[in-house]
């Protein structure tokens, strides 16, 4: 039986469909049979981060509806043995599907999956709850922003209250020369604000961008250190403990000048 | 060079403590849903009975929602007002 975990994050635009898109990716290169699941209804985008919008003949609204057999949703990924993405329908809403039928949905994927991943939309209305109604844990991911971390605080409380209990935390986006200077909350600020467990940080990276626009997950390449922060996260998942990534390395000669000059502010971080 | 600065200022405006105090003001807002107008409410409602027995500096009352921390190392929130008094009036301890 597979386990269903949704990624949800209240705010937009903090990564919600690259992180599943990434961990996704990650578990199945590990060899687990992994499923996508595009719950954005109405605003599909898992496809195309995935590079997979031009395989598409059904979707999610039309398996649920019975316009097809289940089966015939799921877009093999040829890249990666064992991943398939169900992609949400274009030209339909979010109240096309009721959590009942996302319940059921989520179900009939576990017998055939070990993960099943659920890109939830943004917002707190009828498509957040479609998105977690089937699911068994759930990973918040948010940028250390304070419009991210208050709807991410509120995204929590709402889990809680639909018992998704002890949601795990992706902190996206670290940029460590902010945080150096002190114009970026930390780790540990964001953690101690939200008081849940941290699942992994992904820092800012430009390979992001340039892998989605390649329609290629980030995880597959070696030396990106963002994909290195998915495939430990991925791990994870998994039950392994590893180790945050060290962001902490100088990479210019300004960089360890700087720090000669502010020694004394560096020491909290 | 701002950095430079920045060591001489003692770091006390680094903008990523100023995010987290108002991050944690507004989540105690937020989880107990209670709004900024709703204190006032309630702050309009205390002044009137208290000035029933005291006379007070309304100017100076301040009530705010805060976190006060618990022995088990957890948080709660506790509503903290800070009633200025004038001078007390002198009614009941005679009168009654």
């Amino acid at each position: 039986m597979g386990e269903v975990i949704v990624i949800t994050s209240g705010k937009g635009g903090v990564g919600k469909t690259t992180t599943t898109a990434n961990i996704g990716t990650a578990l199945a290169l590990t060899g687990r049979k992994v499923v996508l699941v595009d719950a954005d209804i109405g605003l599909r985008n898992l496809d195309v981060v995935m590079g997979l919008e031009n395989r598409i003949v059904y979707d999610l609204v039309d398996a649920v509806e019975g316009v097809c057999r289940l089966k015939q949703a799921l877009i093999r990924d040829k890249r990666f043995e064992g991943l398939y993405l169900l992609p949400a329908a274009q030209t339909r809403d979010k109240n096309a599907v009721a959590p009942a039928q996302m319940q059921k949905l989520c179900d009939d994927l576990r017998e055939h999956f070990d993960f099943i991943l659920i890109d939830s939309p943004a917002g707190i209305e009828q498509g957040f709850k479609n998105a977690i109604a089937g699911a068994d844990k759930a990973v918040v991911v948010t940028v250390p922003e304070v419009s991210a971390v208050r709807d991410a605080d509120r995204i929590i409380g709402l889990l809680a209250a639909h018992e998704i209990n002890e949601p795990q935390l992706i902190i996206n986006r670290l940029r460590m020369d902010m945080v150096k200077r002190g114009d970026m909350m930390n780790i540990e600020d964001t953690i101690d604000i939200l008081g849940i467990d941290l699942l992994g940080v992904v820092p800012d990276d430009e390979s992001i961008i340039v892998s989605s626009n390649r329609g290629e997950p980030v995880v597959t390449e070696e030396k990106s250190l963002a994909g290195q922060a998915y495939r430990n996260i991925a791990r994870r998942l998994l039950g392994e403990e590893v180790a945050l990534i060290n962001l902490e390395t100088e990479n210019s000669f300004l960089d360890k000048l700087r720090r000669m000059f502010s020694g004394k502010n560096n020491k909290r971080q | 060079m701002l950095d430079f600065f920045k060591f001489f200022s003692k770091d006390q405006n680094k903008s990523k403590d100023i995010a987290k105090e108002r991050l944690k003001l507004v989540l105690i807002h937020d989880r107990a849903n209670i709004s900024p107008k709703f204190l006032d409410m309630v702050k309009g409602d205390i002044i009137k009975v208290i000035s029933n027995y005291m006379e007070i500096d309304e100017s100076g009352f301040n009530i705010k929602l805060s976190r006060i921390a618990q022995d088990n190392d957890d948080y709660t929130s506790a509503l903290i007002a800070n009633i200025p008094i004038k001078r007390m009036k002198n009614l009941g301890k005679n009168n009654g």
